[in-house]
């Protein structure tokens, strides 16, 4: 198993005739994915390099039976592009896009986790999923994930990366990663994805990289402690941030005294999380856990 | 952007939310001749981001033209808490007889707009909220159904303002919430919302917050930008596309992400130093990105060693090595820089460096090596001979 994408995912990508997207696409081909359709309004018919293009998500949906989206469209017609998505049925979509108004995402979000189909938005302004070994929806380099028991999830990209990058050095390899990005209403929280990592046959731990601002990671420590049997090592950034300062992400910022990086490891550790002080330390109790 | 005061209540005022008369001035005779036009008796009032304005004296009451120039005078140029009074606001002074708290904000928790109002106004809502959590009435707004009256009402009845004021508040509240809406605001706080002698509700601060991601839908913010002055180093960091914040310490720090970013300035604070910046040179950066970020670094003075930590996913870090061999030779590097590569391309870009050594480079094998390195350097002050940490 893994979670999210697997060996079934059928990938279509909104703004497949763009640069970024285009390339993106073409890593996550190259990786093993299955990219189904590219959609462009008003470039329906042509290819790039040999997918095809449809004006209309709903279009490629029923001509190709993809099950998948990643949405690489420009911030201002971004929020349009995930509800277009989810409108066409598609379960997983995986918003890239970064700089999307929030009001924009204060209406999709809740719209589509109020629907009773259980589709799953990641993001945006994420860097997408990888189920090592078998699908790779979004911009982590494939070549530095191996597959293995441990199931990541972290808002920030580059994080992702570092912490794989621990966890590979001393042989452990992961189900999935996900990227629930660094906005202040992301698609799916943590709790989302640990419900999933928890429910997941292949994933034996999860390590949770969080960050300051909000309480996203108070509220998943405490879900955990009353639901999760699997252990959890946790991380947090920006332990040092000043407050009233947004740090890089959307939703990074101590506002008053709420979101702070304290808090945050103090509920990680009175739900009985353990927390790496630094990615390196979060490799070693994942090692130590493994052994 | 944080929008002034009188750039607040002008945008309130176009959603109809009643705010006193008034004018913004630069200078004292402007202000004089602002208080002219009003006429009567008039508030001065200093237009900086920044609270506690009132008791530093920059609000003032002046009963003539003539006094209005002579608070502007004293308020223009007042340094209040570090930021520089450029403007005052000249209102029409009123007859307050009560003051109450209200805003519409969004609710990260609840994925909600929620709106906040309180009996007691002019108060720190913060410590209210802590001090006294009963005095203020939460309530949740669905972003899909958008604001009812009987929200209004909830808010109004719920915080117990005086009776006088209640049908103009709840009239007051969805215009606001509009406001808040339609100008893509994280935040419109009114503290306080005032009950006039004559039985008048309206905003007489306005703290107005929009989303720079939503600059595309209103055009007129890049004019109400202007007003605010950024300083150089920032100015040149946006130009260049890098995700810039001055901090005070004195290791400069440059990475990809803002994640990996705040993690680094993290180790290097557990090392024993304190960053002088975040700087996030975004994914994908090539080497003139690295070069800018160098360069912005390098124009603070304070910074006395700096740490490049690069996890390369889309961002090759053979471009990265390029980026800081161009501006090593470009830039007058007077600082030791302390580089820590991995990911897409390491082993190129770590070969890149090792075959173009310099007196101010040295390469580092892992973060938090790195991390101790730049500390290090920036305590000795010392002048390094190149090579590995």
């Amino acid at each position: 198993m893994s979670i999210l994408i697997d060996n079934n995912t059928r990938l279509v990508v909104q703004g497949l005739t763009g640069r970024e997207g285009s390339f993106h696409a073409g890593r996550n081909k190259a990786y093993g994915t299955d990219l189904v359709a590219g959609v462009t309004p008003g470039k329906g018919g042509t290819d790039v390099e040999g997918t095809p293009i449809f004006d209309t998500v709903d279009e490629a949906v029923k001509e190709t039976g993809a099950n998948t989206s990643m949405v690489f469209v420009p911030a201002r017609f971004a929020a349009d592009a995930v509800l277009e998505s989810y409108d066409a049925g598609i379960d997983v979509i995986v918003a890239i896009t970064e700089n999307i108004p929030a009001r924009d995402m204060a209406r999709a979000v809740p719209y589509i986790r109020a629907g009773t189909r259980g589709a799953s938005l990641i993001g945006p302004n994420c860097p997408g999923v990888i189920s090592p070994g078998k699908a790779n929806v979004g911009i982590i380099p494939g070549e530095i994930c191996s597959q293995g028991p441990v199931g990541l999830v972290s808002r920030s990209g580059t994080l992702v990366y570092q912490i794989v990058h621990e966890l590979t050095q001393r042989g452990l390899g992961q189900s999935t990663c996900v990227g629930i990005g660094g906005d202040p209403i992301p698609g799916s929280d943590f709790i989302d994805i640990l419900e999933k990592f928890e429910a997941d046959d292949e994933t034996e731990m999860v390590v949770l990289v969080g960050e300051i601002g909000g309480d996203a990671e108070e509220r998943a420590a405490e879900w955990a402690q009353k639901n999760m049997s699997k252990p959890i090592v946790g991380y947090i950034a920006g332990l040092t941030a000043p407050p009233g300062k947004r740090m890089g992400h959307a939703g990074a910022i101590i506002s008053g005294s709420k979101g702070t990086g304290q808090a945050k490891i103090e509920a990680f550790e009175a739900a009985g999380i353990r927390v790496g002080r630094n990615p390196t330390e979060v490799g070693e109790i994942a090692a130590e856990l493994r052994s | 952007m944080d929008l002034f005061e009188y750039q607040g209540k002008e945008m309130l005022r176009k959603f109809e939310v009643p705010v006193p008369e008034g004018r913004v001035a630069q200078t004292p005779d402007e202000a004089a001749e602002a208080a002219r036009k009003l006429g009567g008796k008039v508030v001065v009032k200093a237009q900086v981001q920044v609270g506690g304005r009132g008791k530093a004296g920059g609000i003032k009451l002046a009963e003539s033209p003539e006094e209005a120039r002579e608070v502007a005078e004293q308020i223009l140029g007042m340094d209040i808490k570090g930021h520089t009074v450029k403007r005052v606001l000249v209102e029409r002074a009123g007859d307050i007889k009560k003051e109450y708290y209200c805003s519409f904000l969004l609710d990260r928790t609840e994925r909600k707009f929620l709106g906040m109002m309180s009996a007691e106004g002019g108060v720190e809502i913060e410590k209210l909220a802590v001090e006294r959590p009963d005095a203020i009435t939460y309530v949740h707004i669905d972003p899909l159904l958008g604001i009812s009256d009987f929200h209004a009402r909830e808010m109004v009845f719920g915080s117990g303002i005086d009776v006088e004021a209640r049908k103009e508040a709840i009239a007051l509240l969805p215009k606001l919430f509009n406001a808040f809406v339609e100008l893509d605001a994280s935040l419109v706080e009114v503290n306080p919302l005032v009950l006039t002698g004559d039985g008048r509700v309206i905003a007489l601060d306005a703290k107005v917050s929009v989303d720079d991601s939503a600059f595309f839908r209103h055009p007129n913010f890049e004019e109400l930008k202007s007003a605010h002055e950024v300083p150089e180093q920032e100015r040149f960091a946006k130009e260049k596309g890098l995700n810039f914040i001055k901090l005070d310490g004195d290791v400069g720090i440059i990475g990809n992400g803002a994640g990996l970013v705040m993690s680094t300035l993290d180790v290097v604070k557990a090392a024993g130093g304190e960053p002088a910046n975040f700087l996030d040179v975004g994914g994908g950066a090539n080497a003139e990105v690295l070069s800018a970020a160098l360069e912005v670094i390098m124009s603070n003075a304070e910074v006395k060693s700096v740490f490049i930590n690069i996890f390369g996913g889309i961002t090759r870090c053979d471009l990265v090595a390029e980026g800081v061999l161009n501006a090593l030779s470009r830039l007058d590097v007077k600082v030791p820089i302390v580089i820590r590569l991995d990911g897409t391309n390491a082993v190129e870009g770590r070969k890149m460096l090792a075959d173009a050594p310099h007196p101010m480079l040295v390469t580092a094998e892992t973060m938090l090596g790195a991390a101790e390195k730049a500390v290090e350097l920036a305590r000795s002050g010392a002048v390094v001979g190149g090579g590995a940490a």
